[in-house]
């Protein structure tokens, strides 16, 4: 598939914002949608409507069927064990939230630790603060390096026989560096220590294997990989997943409901309380089937690797451009690029960016321990997809050289 | 002094003779490149307004009935817009600043640099003065 062939797919790529063609670069924060999965929430919305699992009518069999169907889907794109570890949830917060809950009642003590990478996103960093308080555990910090990369050294070295579990994501949505997840899983284990990784970058820059990977805990958002707003999966490893109590309680998650007690569904079912987001699941289908479509296209990963190289280029080459997440072994890199520019505030060129037509990201990113870690108060960055094409990357180094132009 | 209303009319007109984003932009920048006087002692945790984006720092004094302020920022647009800000409104009386709907900003183009996004320092810094205004007005 050539690249231009997939942007086909995505209408809002050929739009303009302020006069200019769109370049969006801010692909970290949310995925643009191709028109199937759009087809497919609209013919769910509009023909299949009706509430799962619950009636025996037509529209219902097909509602659930729809939304089954799709847990099927998601379990053999993960290559999970079964069906029973694929958990729906509204997103990537909400399935790390359900673990804090529900793993932490069940396996958190007091005097226990958490471990937390320090280039977390805030969502796999706040629900365990609040999970630690709860317990009266204890959070420990796995530092990242100077190059971006966690090395597994420093993991030994944070690792203690009260860590319980370990949090960190696959790829951080800052850096951009593919974690040793298999390496760290091992270690983890090794010492009796769980492992949750969130996958809300990971599943966009590469295939996902769960069972490869070794980890507890998988979580990821849809709307980052293609899917519907709205839409996230909790992979969980099902011995685990069992010993844990229901997050939410509400409809769907119960077997029988008596005033003297209730008991609970099974799996899945006892971790989706309440009527689900079941007109936006099943994009998942289209949009993880188009993702897998991507990974395995020879043409679109070289591509991909050439957009890659040029912008790592550009920004190596110019001497005022700090890059954060820079390991010298470039394979372990995907294309987002979190930098600072020395004498040009984030804001001011991502507004000016914005009027070119290109959109990043400015800020703090959601990981603000990050970036007291580099020591400053915000970064840019250009996070790209596989539709991003080597022009696009052109139009935004240029576009960038002349902003900092304005400004310095 | 020129009347707010004169003030805001005047500023409305300049831009207006600007051709595109990138003539207004620079305009601004070069306000924001030209703005001093604010004290970096002055520079504290309770006179920061945070945000995602810039950092903005703000500094008011009520004297002689007038409403007199200081600010500064981290970011040259930013700062560029502060010094149109203190340009229109410091020195006016609280009773004015209470009164007036700020709305001028987006009459010379700037409305993208005021969404009403939580990060926005900018959008903090002008509801910070419009409170501190509303306050001396109520108390009177």
């Amino acid at each position: 598939m050539t690249v231009d062939e997939l942007r086909a797919q995505f209408p809002i790529l050929s739009t303009q914002v302020n006069g200019r063609p769109l370049v969006y670069l801010d692909n970290a924060a949310t995925s643009q949608r191709p028109a199937s999965v759009v087809e497919r929430w609209e013919a769910m919305a509009l023909r299949d409507n009706a509430n799962l699992h619950r009636a025996v009518h037509a529209l219902a069999v097909r509602a659930t069927d729809a939304y089954e169907q799709t847990r099927d889907f998601v379990r053999d794109y993960l290559n999970a064990e079964s069906r029973e570890e694929i958990i729906f949830t509204s997103g990537a917060t909400a399935a790390i939230n359900l673990v804090t809950r529900s793993f932490s009642e069940a396996f958190l003590r007091e005097g226990d630790e958490i471990l937390i990478a320090e280039c977390e996103h805030h969502s796999n960093i706040v629900p365990w603060q609040l999970a630690a308080a709860r317990a009266g555990a204890k959070i420990r910090v796995l530092p990242v390096a100077e190059d971006g990369r966690i090395l597994l050294s420093q993991l030994a070295e944070n690792l203690t026989e009260h860590t319980r579990i370990l949090c960190v994501a696959q790829i951080s949505n800052v850096l951009g560096v593919i974690n040793p997840i298999k390496e760290i899983v091992n270690l983890c284990h090794s010492k009796g220590c769980k492992v949750l990784t969130d996958g809300a970058q990971g599943i966009v820059h590469g295939p996902v294997d769960v069972r490869d990977l070794g980890c507890d805990f998988y979580v990821f958002s849809g709307h980052k990989v293609f899917a519907a707003t709205g839409t996230g999966v909790l992979y969980g490893k099902k011995e685990l997943l069992e010993q844990m109590p229901p997050f939410l309680g509400g409809g769907e998650m119960i077997d029988t409901v008596r005033f003297s007690g209730t008991t609970y569904a099974p799996l899945p079912g006892k971790f989706e309380a309440g009527t689900q987001d079941f007109c936006a699941v099943p994009t998942l289908q289209p949009a993880l089937a188009l993702a897998g479509t991507v990974f395995a296209d020879e043409e679109l990963r070289r591509s991909g690797e050439a957009v890659k190289a040029f912008v790592l280029d550009a920004l190596h080459a110019d001497r005022r451009i700090r890059l954060f997440g820079d390991p010298a072994d470039r394979a372990l890199k995907v294309p987002l690029f979190s930098f600072c520019v020395e004498g040009a505030h984030h804001e001011d060129l991502a507004l000016i960016l914005d009027k070119m037509g290109v959109a990043v990201r400015s800020g703090q990113m959601c990981a603000e321990p990050l970036m007291d870690r580099f020591g400053v108060t915000g970064m840019l960055r250009a996070s790209f997809a596989p539709y991003n094409t080597l022009a696009e990357a052109q139009q935004f180094a240029e576009c960038l050289e002349k902003a900092i132009n304005m400004l310095t | 002094m020129i009347t707010l209303e004169d003030k805001k009319r005047e500023i409305v007109e300049e831009f207006g003779m600007f051709e595109g984003w990138m003539d207004r932009y620079e305009y601004i920048i070069d306000l924001g490149k030209n703005l001093s006087g604010y004290p970096e002692d002055r520079k504290t945790e309770d006179r920061l307004i945070k945000g995602c984006q810039s950092r903005v720092w703000l500094d008011w004094e009520l004297r002689d009935g007038k409403l007199w302020f200081a600010a500064d920022s981290d970011a040259l647009i930013t700062k560029g817009i502060i010094a149109l800000l203190l340009d229109v409104y410091s020195g006016r009386t609280p009773e004015e600043i209470a009164a007036d709907d700020f709305a001028f900003l987006e009459e010379i183009g700037l409305r993208e640099n005021l969404s009403p996004t939580r990060a926005n320092g900018l959008v903090s810094m002008i509801g910070t003065l419009r409170r501190a205004a509303e306050e001396i007005v109520a108390g009177k």
